[in-house]
């Protein structure tokens, strides 16, 4: 029987991953600069835009904010994290990004999944200011469920109160 | 985006319920205030049906602390006839519980079992109970649940269920189980959080939250049919489901007008409107036992604290104050007091307030406990704790001089709801 119920579990998994690839593709050839930028059109202006993300050194390598407990307001300190990405955004239009709010397990499961979802919705608000499009936006929050750090301390705390600009591949 | 994932939905359903063979073990601090003493004899012929029934009575009515087991110390009488009073007087037995039990022709259990009053030398109670094959565990619960009535005047919770999230690595599983921990059933099982289960007034149903869509998103599930459908999935977060006392709504919060407000709707989705205003954060929404009012957290006043407010709107009063901050408020049964989840110097506490006096009571040590929410009679409170660094369930009495852990067999217990009285 748990055979059974596993390898259902399995095969949900993989009809999620086949559903979901469709609209991955959808959005790629338009939206990927490797693919859109060769050659002619774009040529170095698209050239400079996929170094800017992929490049390490750039501040788009940075792609999380982090807060003090209680906290939803993007600090000082990553504001600039936030606008640069919003400028990236605003020039890369078909470029989509998910904003996913964490939380430190202190409060309640419930209160922390509303606490993370103030925090990406405030990112979100941000990257709007910045000339983002809310159409490139989606802000979702996973409370204290997907915690980085599992141990009852300060360090772990702190990885997990965060937001996480994700873009969309 | 959400049609194309309607096509994935569809097949988790499939996942049935399956009975993991998961056992608890589970460890009793503390003793009530006066204890009952009672013995209970094996039930007569009980060793031909591989449970003994007489030790799920014993292990019930301790667990409760409210009762002192006394050994039969060998003697085992079956029958009124066959009870020497004295033999029980001497050994400091108040009542005593005696009975048989068998298969019955049509595959059914039946017990007959008594409680005689050992100093009136009286029969408290006479009666047979029988279940299906499959469930001796709960004859034994029903018996329990009779001798408590009879013995503490309250009702007794010993048949009734619980749910909770046991999350084990990624895997996330609701479970369904006896008031012991026993008898799991696996509701769904997957590789995304589950929280917040919400019984059915009826207990038909669970309302849980589900990120199998990528985020929060609120389903409604039938115990019976395992049958489920999305109730609210709209953009941002959707969660915290309470069902109204008469199981007519729903409350839910949802972020898809901005921040985390209260909504009440029907079960079947229709007549969604929005009870709570203002900027900041409203969740955990509770109703009162008689439907009229709302309990939940809220940080309107700058951090989460408890507040009340009638269920269609209106102005919102405090509830706790003080220092630290407050959580998942829900009321007891009889709506003259609420338990919540305290946050101070670090610690957690599950506490009770009375709604009259505003008398705030601490019910625990302090830790990582989470979640608290009364059994059916209000005598006990179920919530997540932490023991050797896992999460487990655990339960205290309401005057908080009993205290009862309860290990599943792997991974850590979160998120536990009482379900309703039988």
């Amino acid at each position: 029987m748990k055979k059974i119920v596993i390898s259902i579990v399995l095969l949900n998994l993989l009809a999620a991953c086949a559903s979901q690839k469709p609209q991955e593709t959808a959005a790629t050839p338009a939206s990927s600069p490797v693919a859109a930028a060769p050659a002619v059109a774009m040529a170095s202006s698209a050239q400079t835009y996929d170094d800017a993300l992929n490049d390490p050194q750039s501040i788009l390598a940075k792609r999380s904010v982090y807060y003090p407990f209680d906290v939803s307001e993007v600090q000082d300190a990553d504001k600039p994290v936030v606008q640069a990405h919003g400028a990236y955004l605003s020039k890369n239009p078909a470029r989509t990004v998910r904003l996913e709010g964490n939380c430190d397990e202190r409060g309640s499961n419930e209160y922390n999944l509303a606490l993370g979802q103030r925090r990406a919705d405030g990112v979100k608000k941000m990257l709007e200011l910045g000339g983002a499009k809310s159409a490139q936006l989606d802000s979702v929050s996973y409370g204290e469920e997907k915690p980085v750090g599992s141990t009852h301390d300060e360090a772990s705390w702190a990885k997990n109160r965060r937001t996480d600009i994700n873009y969309a591949k | 985006m959400l049609k194309a994932r309607c096509g994935v939905l569809g097949l988790l359903m499939l996942l049935c319920a399956s009975t993991a063979n998961a056992v608890l073990n589970i460890e009793i601090i503390g003793a009530g205030e006066q204890q009952i003493p009672v013995s209970i004899v094996p039930f007569g012929g009980d060793e031909k049906l591989g449970l003994a029934i007489g030790e799920v009575v014993s292990g019930d009515l301790q667990r409760s602390g409210l009762f002192r087991l006394v050994d039969p110390l060998g003697k085992s009488p079956h029958a009124p006839a066959e009870v020497n009073y004295a033999d029980w007087q001497v050994r400091g037995t108040e009542a005593l519980a005696i009975g048989t039990v068998g298969a019955q022709a049509n595959g059914r259990v039946e017990a007959r079992f008594r409680l005689l009053d050992v100093v009136k030398k009286v029969e408290l109670i006479g009666q047979a109970v029988s279940a299906n094959d499959g469930q001796l565990r709960a004859v034994g619960h029903r018996i329990a649940d009779l001798i408590y009535e009879k013995l503490t005047g309250n009702k007794g919770v010993f048949s009734t269920r619980i749910a909770y999230v046991n999350r084990q690595g990624r895997q996330f599983s609701l479970i369904v189980a006896d008031s012991d921990g026993y008898n799991e059933q696996v509701v769904l099982s997957q590789h995304e959080p589950i929280m917040s289960p919400a019984w059915s007034p009826d207990g038909s149903h669970l309302a849980y939250v589900s990120f199998e869509t990528g985020h929060a998103a609120v389903f409604v599930q039938s115990l019976y049919t395992n049958q489920r459908k999305v109730l609210a999935d709209f953009r941002g977060s959707n969660s915290a489901p309470a069902w109204s006392p008469d199981g007519k709504q729903l409350a839910v919060v949802l972020t898809r007008d901005g921040s985390s407000k209260i909504y009440l709707m029907r079960p079947d989705g229709s007549d969604l409107h929005r009870v709570s205003n203002g900027s900041g954060i409203d969740t955990e929404p509770n109703f009162s036992p008689d439907g009229q009012a709302l309990l939940f957290t809220s940080d309107r006043g700058g951090s989460a604290q408890i507040y009340w407010m009638p269920v269609e709107g209106g102005a919102a009063q405090r509830m706790t104050f003080g220092g630290g901050t407050s959580y998942s408020p829900r009321y007891s049964p009889d709506g003259k007091s609420f338990v919540f989840t305290h946050l101070s110097g670090g610690k957690f506490y599950i506490s009770t307030q009375d709604f009259q006096t505003g008398q705030m009571e601490m019910l625990s040590e302090g830790g990582w406990e989470k979640k608290p929410t009364f059994a059916p009679n209000g005598k006990l409170i179920l919530f997540a704790s932490e023991a050797r660094g896992r999460g487990i369930l655990a339960t205290v009495s309401s005057d908080g001089r009993v205290k009862q852990h309860m290990f599943t067999q792997s991974g850590d217990a979160r998120e536990p709801v009482w379900g309703p009285a039988q």
